[in-house]
């Protein structure tokens, strides 16, 4: 399957998600399992990818100049800053420490 | 006098929905960068932002197909749509208030996602939900993907994702989208647990395939959850993007 089919899948199969919820009649699915499945499912996956996404590399855990980069977004989140802002600060610290030539 | 207080609420929900689609809209920037940098091209970042229109969800298939390539695709289509699935939720809720209309309703399926479903719900009536609904979603598609062409012609010219630090920028976004739902101490475990066994995971079976167990994990939880504690209070609908 090439990149583009792929793309493709994901982007029709996220709007079908959004569009059956305008098709099925309200009674068959609103429920409290439902609504707590999609907010633990959404935590989980988010979860998961901010670890995958901070250490993962080349199939192993490999620490780098993205772990001090996360900690200070995490702190920034902490302290309610925006969105926007939390990811520039990553960005900085990471791509900082790597040009200082203090991490890979 | 009825009147002009009805649209001084409908005025501040279109306003509401306005301010919170500038904020979030900017965040397509990094989106756009992240995804020509890990070698998109400027076309397959436009489709993700136009079709998908789900920053959760587009910045996991490209964080996934990026660890591992057309290998890993399979995962990166599941994850897109798991994390999409609260978008069919909150198209439940606002269903009865969008109305009918076949156009009007298919316009607002695709436009279904935090931001617009967030300011929608916190009206005090109807119209003004509608109208808090439709300024947050028409300025958020408009806005995001404008934003994601800017990211996506600028991380051309960024040329390697690391020397910009933006593969940290990728995690922080993903921590960004989860921060707002920690709010109880059910999605806070069920973050916790995720993370482990991602960590865990991850030396041992091939990219993609984590996540993938991070998700069964969530249902478990919220299976298991349900049976013991059906109606505890939860708030984990409430993240940005």
């Amino acid at each position: 399957m090439s990149i583009w089919v792929g793309l493709v899948v994901a982007s029709l199969l996220v709007w079908a998600l959004k569009s059956a919820g305008y098709l099925v009649p309200q009674r068959l699915i609103e429920g409290a399992l439902m609504s707590r499945v999609a907010g633990l499912v959404t935590v989980a996956l988010l979860a998961s990818l901010v670890m995958s996404q901070s250490l993962h590399q080349d199939g192993g855990i490999v620490l780098d100049a993205r772990v001090p980069a996360v900690g200070v977004a995490a702190l920034l989140l902490y302290f309610k800053a925006p969105f926007m802002v939390v990811l520039l600060a990553a960005g900085v610290v990471a791509g900082g420490l790597r040009f200082l030539g203090l991490m890979v | 006098m009825e009147r002009e207080f009805d649209s001084h609420h409908h005025r501040r929900a279109r306003t509401q929905g306005f301010q919170v689609a500038a904020a979030v809209s900017l965040s397509g920037i990094s989106f756009g960068a992240l995804s020509v940098a890990l070698g998109f091209s400027v076309w397959q970042t436009m489709v993700l932002s136009l079709v998908m229109f789900s920053g959760a969800s587009q910045f996991a298939f490209i964080g996934i197909v990026a660890s591992g390539g057309a290998a890993v695709l399979g995962a990166a289509i599941a994850s897109a749509g798991l994390l999409g699935v609260r978008n069919g939720l909150y198209a439940l809720k606002m269903s009865s208030i969008i109305g009918p209309g076949f156009f009007t309703r298919a316009a607002a399926a695709q436009l279904t996602v935090d931001e617009s479903t967030a300011v929608s719900v916190a009206q005090s009536d109807v119209t003004s939900s509608r109208h808090g609904f439709w300024a947050t979603a028409l300025a958020l598609y408009a806005g995001w993907n404008i934003a994601t062409l800017v990211g996506a012609l600028a991380g051309d010219a960024l040329g390697d994702v690391r020397t910009w630090g933006l593969d940290a920028v990728a995690a922080a976004a993903f921590l960004g989208l989860l921060w707002p739902r920690l709010t109880a101490r059910e999605p806070i475990a069920v973050a916790v647990a995720a993370a482990a066994l991602t960590v865990v995971l991850i030396p041992v079976v091939p990219a993609g395939i984590p996540v993938l167990a991070a998700a069964v994990v969530g249902i478990v939880v919220a299976v298991y959850r349900h049976r013991v504690a059906p109606h505890a209070p939860q708030r984990t609908d409430g993240g940005t993007s």
